[in-house]
């Protein structure tokens, strides 16, 4: 579904991605782990389409949409969520679900009707606000929800956007356990129904979600493999994981 | 939370209501205390406060913050005052492609000098929407100068002294402008209709695309958002309302001059938003009412007013976002 050939991207002297070749199979979902400063969120934003790679190409669906701009990405089916929690803080978490799902559903030249009252808008919106279990906070600003919360309301945006694949930057960063626990949960739930590229710190919830990880380190593949290949490995051990951590 | 943004919604509607009212009431009260001036002054109020509304549309809801926008003022005023210029001259605007005289028809100027203002707004937008920041500042300001230079250039109509106007625009055989009390409820009547349409533009899917570009961009791309052309188009839009002030502020001053596009004027309307409150579309309405009253006020104490109005600025921008409006209206519901 998804497919990086020879990524590359350097700032200054700083390699970011270094030669990375990555194949994420429809359904899948793919956890990328590796040291802070490794590349990920490098990587995830040349997914995406914010950053351009220096070099090497990206495919969606077979397509070389390395030169697509972000929307148009987005608009293809390519949702991501970001690191730093990035919503609409003065808009109700409705609010910025509908704007989602209005980024989807287009029509966005329509000028007159109130679009917190129009319910093809708001409909979908609660459902995904409902699937991410912020149902009860709809109408709370956003800048008013708890970081959890907050977290919880980038993926709902991120469902809303009718994606057929995810690309979620730390969803669980800074939560706490009990919030982190509802996140892996939710996981579950989209596991299947929505290819995924997962990145993640937390390896209690890369193990147990994961179909296929990949290990970063300094912009480079080290290793790829499914769980159990990658909690064996030696090298993915002594460069990152320790011995203590699995 | 949900309580006291509720509060502050009916706190707003009845803040609106009562303000309605005493503008409707305001030619009534003005000769109950026998002061006319009060109509002529308040005619320009909501004038000024026109243009200040449809600036408030980019910069309030928007986050564009243009320092061009009397530009756009001055371009309706250009319409009303060249197209009467060549009644009075008797000359035709052009002759080719097609013959075009001059008019005076209100129902003709009017809506070609709103139609004007979006012309030059998609033209100036196109360009400067593709920066952001001071950049857009310094390129809408840069525009407005050569328009102000242009202006100054036009030496059949008045170069640097402008148009004397001798006749205002017609509205048929029973409206008259030159009462004064009819021009003001027309003014105030356009306002009304402005403010509502902006209303409900901004609680629309554009809307909605406009506001969330303003709070986080990338954001909205991300989403799958183009917002450049939302952008423009609010922008075109803002430049409409703008003209169709110019129109009237043609008529009320009876002239048209290049100082209507000042930079000056663009910041008196930038200063009118703030103080009243942006992104509220009612608080330039008395922003524009305060700039205009404390003018009136202080002018006759001191010819440097303005001093006074530095600090009163600089106190709305530190502790109120939603300046004057906000303190009459109580808390923002962004989320509408
Ligand atoms: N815009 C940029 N300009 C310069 N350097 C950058 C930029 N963005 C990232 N970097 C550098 O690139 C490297 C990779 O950063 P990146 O954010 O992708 O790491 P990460 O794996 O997501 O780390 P973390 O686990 O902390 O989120 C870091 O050394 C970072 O400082
Ligand atoms: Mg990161």
């Amino acid at each position: 579904m998804l497919e990086t050939r020879d990524l590359y991207k350097r700032f200054g002297g700083l390699v970011a991605t270094n030669h990375v070749s990555l194949s994420i199979e429809a359904g899948e979902l793919h956890a990328i782990i590796g040291p802070n400063g490794a590349g990920k969120t490098t990587l995830i934003a040349q997914l995406a389409g914010e950053l351009r790679p220096d070099g090497g190409a990206v495919l969606f669906d077979g397509r070389d949409v390395t030169a697509l701009p972000v929307q148009h990405r987005a608009a293809a089916g390519l949702a991501r969520s970001f690191q730093i929690t990035s919503v609409f803080p003065p808009f109700t978490a409705l609010a910025n679900v509908a704007l989602a799902v209005q980024a989807h559903a287009g029509h966005s030249f329509r000028f007159w009707r109130d679009a917190a009252r129009d319910g093809r808008l708001t409909g979908p919106a609660r459902q995904a606000l409902d699937l991410v279990g912020l149902g009860p906070r709809a109408d709370v600003p956003a800048e008013l929800l708890s970081h959890g919360e907050r977290r919880q309301l980038e993926i709902a945006m991120a469902l809303a956007t009718g994606p057929r694949m995810l690309l979620l930057d730390e969803p669980m960063a800074g939560m706490g356990p009990a919030e982190g626990a509802g996140m892996v949960e939710l996981l579950r739930k989209l596991k299947g129904h929505y290819t995924i590229l997962l990145v993640e710190h937390d390896m209690d919830a890369v193990f147990a979600l994961a179909d296929w990880i990949t290990v970063l380190v300094n912009g480079a593949v080290i290793a790829t493999g499914t769980p159990d290949e990658i909690r064996s490995d030696p090298e993915v051990r002594r460069a990152y994981l320790g011995e203590e951590t699995v | 939370m949900l309580e006291r943004t509720n509060e502050g919604n009916k706190r707003e509607t009845a803040a609106v209501l009562i303000g309605l009212a005493l503008l409707v009431a305001l030619p009534f009260l003005a000769d109950a205390i026998g002061k006319g001036f009060y109509v002529t002054l308040f005619t320009r109020i909501l004038i000024l406060g026109l243009a200040a509304v449809s600036l408030d549309l980019i910069l309030g809801y928007g986050g564009m913050v243009s320092f061009g926008h009397a530009a756009f003022v001055g371009i309706g005023a250009y319409v009303v005052g060249i197209l009467s210029w060549h009644v009075f001259d008797g000359s035709p605007l052009m002759t080719w492609p097609v013959v075009i005289e001059g008019t005076e028809n209100g129902f003709v100027v009017w809506p070609l000098a709103a139609l004007m203002g979006a012309l030059f707004a998609l033209a100036i937008g196109a360009i400067s929407l593709r920066t952001t920041g001071i950049s857009f500042i310094m390129i809408t300001l840069a525009f407005a100068q050569m328009l102000f230079y242009l202006a100054i250039g036009l030496r059949t109509y008045g170069g640097e002294d402008g148009i004397a106007l001798y006749n205002k625009s017609g509205l048929g055989s029973s409206i008259d402008l030159f009462d004064k009390t009819t021009f003001y409820y027309v003014c105030l009547a356009i306002l009304v209709v402005f403010v509502w349409l902006c209303r409900r533009l901004t609680r629309s899917r554009f809307g909605m695309v406009v506001r969330g570009a303003r709070i986080n961009e990338r954001r909205m791309r991300a989403l799958g958002f183009s917002p450049y052309r939302h952008k423009l188009t609010a922008f075109v839009i803002s430049g409409a309302g703008a003209g169709l002030s110019g129109a009237l502020l043609a008529n009320a001053a009876e002239f048209v001059g290049p100082a209507y596009m000042s930079w000056q004027r663009s910041g008196e309307l930038i200063v009118m938003v703030v103080l009243g409150g942006m992104g509220t579309l009612f608080g330039p309405v008395v922003g524009a009412a305060a700039f205009l009253l404390l003018e009136e006020g202080l002018a006759d104490l001191t010819e440097h007013w303005q001093i006074v109005l530095g600090p009163v600025l600089l106190f709305v921008v530190v502790f109120a976002r939603r300046g004057i409006w906000g303190w009459i209206a109580g808390p923002a519901r962004e989320d509408r």
